[in-house]
């Protein structure tokens, strides 16, 4: 009775060809190569195979929990952020309470204003948003690829920043208290199936509270199956190259 | 115009038009965040009394947001046709549920024009779920790209093979597991994962060789930013069937994804101009309850109503697909299955009042109190529906918007238990490549591998 039922969170169980008699077993396998998608998966009938639905449940199960985990407050004071929250009091306000998710207490914004650096090029920001893991897993690799490309270029670099409980508006609020001119916020991504490491970078030319959303550039899937934090932050030092000298983001940018 | 009423020995009264259909509402948590919903049950039938017992033409003279301040507002009321208002106008709200429940489709269409976007979620309002699936199953609305969605007995799927990077090889393999199960008739439409001209381009051109080597009947297009999509047109690089743009039902939300109603004048112009289609209508638009608020473009009205308006800026460019996508918004709008399957019925049944080819994506995040048997129900109450299209994608996972969606394999399973098949076109490509017979998967179906000769 030792032996175990095998596991279907395992990677190689995603990438088995399932087709009954396919025209080409070499192809299906060559097509499953180019995705991550659930291709070549068969069928019973009209409906899933056994395997394919029960895969389904599991990966949508750890990411139902994802959304429930917090930041490893470990990984960001080692890199030195300096900590704030939003209005936020837990994870269950968070969820159903964005408004509060998207703004600081005044003596919060006072903080920022006493304890971080002034008018900095760039502003970098660590948001947990939906998914902590996702900041767990990318934020030190990108973070020091950039830090190094900015200093190449020589911009000024702000007090790093980790909000908990945020959403994406909080950038608009530290622009403004900080007088920023390119904010750079990280924050995890609503949780896919069974990819719950996966963060998007927003950045924006003087961001502001009074500009409408479509002010900000982005950069979405980075983790390791997308675009892996190494690439990424080559890509975001790039974007603050174009945002500095154009003086504008978002949809006024055509790239 | 009366705003009170009493039950059970309390009086309710509102303070206006808007407050009424804010409240009568059913429960969204959207409308809660938004402070605007009411405040126990009964006061939410109190509310659905009041409104019932109102004319549209109190509707009509109290838009949710003014005229002067809103160009959805004026695009739809001066879209309104004056001579049916007047024949339909001292209606009650009450009477005209029971119209449209009794009506036959001829009569409902010929009220259409009449009709403006506060009608129309007043009406939903009143209704309950089987309401809705009934007065939806009667009205068929059609439209024609390059070939013709919407007639009975059809349900037809968008093909969306998204991709986390655009790699166009992952793209082209999800797009031929999805037509190996004959999914793709309305549209092989890709979400990117990078709004710029050259890859949204190149995804376009691939589609279309891919689409005349195979000679499938169907339309392409790339879901970017409508200003990506003009500048593809005005430099001629890659043929576009439909021109795609998300949609909000004020000013101010528009605002915040981008457009407004004269950007999209112009877009419209340009594509009927350039477009590669040959039919009447072109244009793509995708909606859903909750963004209006999401950015602080609801004027404290419901998010019903918003949606609704959104119809109403849609149907301003005569749309070959129109669709909702009813759960992607998150749990503070949509809290959880429950508010789901209740939204994507009224969005589908205001689609198709406001006379739109209405489809909807069924879909979940995984921040939601909902899983795969809350999406199942609702896409086997829209086929009952009569729901011009869902969406297909390879087991039901979207790995680039990080949501979940109708499978595949739903796509087909509910063509076969609610009896309907893909447009005629299609459907013949279909068997000719011998992935249907008789409009049923034959055993080739389900295997990619197939367009790799």
């Amino acid at each position: 009775m030792e032996e175990f039922v095998r596991d279907i969170s395992l990677p190689e169980i995603k990438e088995k060809v399932l087709v009954d008699k396919p025209v080409s077993m070499e192809n299906c396998q060559r097509l499953k190569k180019t995705t991550n998608a659930r291709i070549c998966v068969g069928r019973a009938g009209e409906r899933f195979k056994t395997e394919t639905l029960l895969k389904f449940r599991a990966d949508h199960a750890i990411a139902m929990d994802t959304v429930w985990s917090y930041v490893d407050e470990k990984i960001v004071d080692r890199l030195g952020f300096y900590k704030i929250q939003t209005m936020v009091k837990d994870k269950e306000e968070y969820i159903r309470r964005p408004d509060l998710g998207r703004i600081f207490a005044p003596e919060t914004m006072q903080a920022i204003k006493k304890d971080c650096i002034q008018q900095p090029d760039v502003q970098i920001i660590a948001a947990d948003g939906l998914s902590a893991y996702a900041i767990n897993a990318n934020l030190e690799d990108i973070y020091s690829i950039m830090l190094d490309g900015f200093v190449e270029k020589g911009y000024s670099v702000g007090t790093p920043i980790f909000v908990k409980y945020s959403r994406v508006a909080t950038m608009d609020k530290i622009s403004e208290a900080l007088g920023a001119k390119v904010t750079i916020q990280f924050i995890g991504e609503r949780p896919g199936l069974a990819t719950g490491e996966s963060m998007s970078v927003y950045m924006a030319y003087e961001a502001s509270s009074q500009k409408p959303e479509s002010q900000r550039t982005v950069v979405s899937n980075i983790y390791k199956d997308g675009i892996p934090s190494v690439e990424a932050g080559a890509q975001i030092v790039y974007l603050t190259e174009v945002l500095m000298r154009e003086k504008k983001s978002g949809v006024e940018l055509k790239i | 115009m009366k705003l009170k009423t009493s039950l059970f020995g309390n009086v309710y009264s509102f303070r206006d038009v808007k407050d009424v259909l804010a409240k009568a509402n059913e429960e969204k948590s959207g409308d809660v965040l938004a402070g605007i919903a009411a405040q126990n049950t009964v006061e939410r039938v109190a509310a659905k009394v009041v409104l019932a017992d109102m004319t549209l033409e109190n509707l009509r003279k109290n838009p949710v947001v003014p005229y002067e301040i809103d160009d959805v507002t004026r695009a739809d009321q001066d879209a309104l046709d004056i001579e049916v208002f007047q024949k339909i106008k001292s209606l009650t709200v009450g009477e005209f549920r029971e119209f449209l429940l009794s009506a036959d489709e001829a009569d409902i269409a010929a009220i259409r024009p009449g009709l403006t976007a506060e009608m129309i979620a007043g009406v939903a309002k009143l209704m309950s779920n089987m309401d809705l699936v009934c007065a939806s199953a009667k009205m068929h609305v059609t439209a024609t790209c390059n070939t013709t969605i919407g007639r009975a007995g059809t349900l037809s799927a968008r093909l969306q093979p998204n991709h986390a990077t655009d790699n166009i090889s992952g793209i082209m393999a999800s797009l031929m597991e999805g037509l190996s199960y004959g999914v793709g008739d309305a549209v092989i439409g890709l979400n990117p994962a990078v709004d710029s001209i050259g890859s949204v381009a190149a995804v376009l051109t691939e589609f279309k060789n891919f689409m005349n080597k195979w000679k499938i009947p169907t339309q392409n297009c790339v879901l970017s930013h409508v200003t990506t999509q003009m500048k593809i047109l005005e430099k001629n690089a890659a043929p576009m069937d439909l021109m795609f743009q998300s949609l909000a039902g004020s000013e101010i939300a528009s605002r915040a994804f981008g457009i407004n109603v004269k950007l999209m004048d112009e877009a419209y112009a340009m594509m009927k101009e350039r477009k590669s289609s040959l039919g009447p209508n072109f244009m793509y638009f995708e909606t859903g309850q909750g963004s209006e608020l999401s950015s602080d473009g609801h004027h404290g009205a419901d998010q019903l109503v918003m949606e609704a308006r959104c119809y109403a800026f849609a149907k301003r460019y005569n749309p070959f697909l129109v669709n909702t996508v009813v759960g992607f918004i998150g749990p503070e709008y949509l809290y959880d299955g429950r508010q789901m399957i209740r939204a994507g019925l009224e969005d589908h049944f205001m689609g198709k009042l406001t006379g739109l080819s209405m489809g909807v994506d069924v879909c979940y995040t995984n921040h939601m109190k909902a899983d795969q048997n809350d999406l199942e129900n609702l896409a086997m109450m829209l086929t009952l529906a009569d729901c011009n299209y869902i969406m297909g994608i390879p087991g039901g996972d979207d790995v680039m918007l990080m949501y979940q969606t109708t499978s595949y394999h739903d796509a087909a399973a509910l063509r076969k238990i609610g009896h309907k098949k893909t447009i005629a076109e299609f459907d013949q490509r279909m068997e000719e490549l011998g992935i249907f017979k008789n409009g049923q998967l034959t055993e080739k179906a389900g295997d990619p591998s197939i367009f790799m000769v």
